[in-house]
């Protein structure tokens, strides 16, 4: 039981991790979340995002998927010391699924209106989409996982 | 006391000098506007000194994409000077009250050729060095969405909603078993008077229980679950008297248990809600 838990506890962070690093990263050259930087050989010019109504609901949904992995995070530790013995981890599986669900909403969104420059993909874009399924898993162990304390 | 003095001389001292000190001038960041309106440019400075009867306000413009700056609109001597030659012709207007440290400029009918930074330059002399300040007018034909409203809306909006449903939720629950709990109590209080009455409560209690439990079984309880199952009530002494009022109710809930088994309840069921039904009870 252990075993699981830890197991469990290491994707749920490793879950938020990824999340966190594709939601705030920069990656100079590509178009990105928060600001498009363009590189030149010995200057780089950084202006902030385009303004449009899709990167602002990418961000939005980044943000959220963030907050509500956090908030399985601490469900997931409440409901380890309070749930009844033979409990599923409802709470938790409901907020991590909600997380999974938004990121995937936000990658195919950022997938489908992106500025065709054919610069190709920055590493937070790849990220996302590898955080979507990792977090549907967790959240779907979450469900099935009994507490046998 | 004497030390008081001496320091809150030197302090003071200290910050007369800086009564020439360098001239602030404030203006916006950056104005967004329509072709064809007007905007306010607003400039205002901080000096030590009172304002004097010389204060000055310049306004140079230079557009975008050129390193020329032109003077635009010039404040002197109680007199506002606004350009009469170039591309700003009557279409600049000194609104500012120099008296009131404000220099601000309304500029008309914005054209795209407007884009570009302008910069203001006050003096109020003695006090005269100091840097001007730029503000950056962007012209558009349809005003853009700011960055980041549509962002927060989203987040506020789905955060609001899940602190929304988690409240109802627990709303619902508390109510539920209140409701329940009252119908026990009354049932219990007329237990010598009338059997029929007494029946009758206890079915429609019952009825609460086949409806409801399942629903309030629903997620699991988040609420602290008992330590034991025995007796609803903790096992502290000073607790007695509410354990008393408690057993009366675990009595009657046994005995519905006892039928809703019969029913195929599972009794996890009716245990994880009973603490909610003394929760209720210590409120009423």
């Amino acid at each position: 039981m252990l075993c699981i838990l830890l197991g469990v506890l290491a994707l749920h962070l490793l879950v938020f991790i990824l999340l966190i690093v594709s939601t705030a990263s920069n990656e100079k050259g590509h178009s990105d979340l928060w600001y498009s930087c363009l590189s030149e050989p010995k200057a780089y010019s950084c202006s902030q995002a385009s303004n449009e109504d899709w990167i602002q609901a990418v961000q939005a949904l980044m943000i959220l998927a963030v907050v509500f992995c956090f908030v399985s995070l601490l469900a997931f530790a409440y409901q380890l010391f309070r749930l009844f013995k033979g409990g599923r981890f409802y709470f938790t599986s409901i907020f991590q699924i909600l997380a999974s669900v938004f990121v995937m909403c936000a990658a195919i969104i950022y997938t489908v209106m992106r500025p065709s420059n054919g610069k190709g993909f920055g590493y937070s874009y790849v990220l996302a989409w590898v955080a979507f399924p990792l977090s549907l898993i967790s959240g779907l162990i979450y469900l099935i996982l009994r507490k046998k304390d | 006391m004497l030390r008081v003095l001496a320091l809150a001389s030197v302090v003071l001292l200290g910050i007369a000098p800086q009564a020439s000190q360098a001239i602030t001038v404030y203006t916006s960041w950056e104005r967004h506007a329509l072709v064809g309106s007007d905007v306010r440019l607003s400039c205002s400075f901080f000096s030590w000194r009172f304002v004097s009867e010389d204060v000055s306000f310049t306004w140079r413009y230079r557009p975008d994409g050129s390193r020329d700056s032109v003077s635009i609109a010039h404040y002197a001597g109680g007199e506002p000077y606004t350009d009469n030659k170039g591309a700003f012709k009557d279409r600049v207007e000194f609104v500012g009250n120099p008296k009131r440290r404000d220099g601000s400029i309304l500029i008309k009918n914005l054209d795209f050729s407007d884009n570009g930074t302008f910069t203001c330059d006050a003096k109020n002399p003695p006090d005269i060095v100091g840097r001007p300040s730029s503000v950056r007018l962007l012209v558009f034909e349809t005003l853009p969405i700011q960055a980041g409203v549509i962002t927060g809306a989203i987040i506020g909006v789905v955060l609001g909603l899940l602190v929304l449903i988690v409240v109802i939720y627990y709303l619902m629950r508390f109510l539920v078993a209140r409701r329940v709990f009252s119908l026990s109590v009354s049932k219990h209080g007329k237990k010598k008077k009338e059997g029929s009455q007494q029946r009758q409560a206890s079915f429609l209690l019952l009825l609460f229980f086949l409806f409801l439990l399942p629903l309030l079984q629903y997620p699991p309880p988040l609420l602290p679950p008992l330590p034991h199952m025995h007796p609803v009530c903790s096992d502290k002494r000073n607790r007695l008297a509410r354990c008393h009022h408690h057993m009366t109710i675990w009595r009657d809930y046994n005995s519905i248990q006892r039928l809703l088994r019969e029913f195929g309840m599972r009794k996890r069921v009716v245990k994880g809600n009973i603490h909610l039904l003394c929760m209720a009870a210590q409120l009423t």
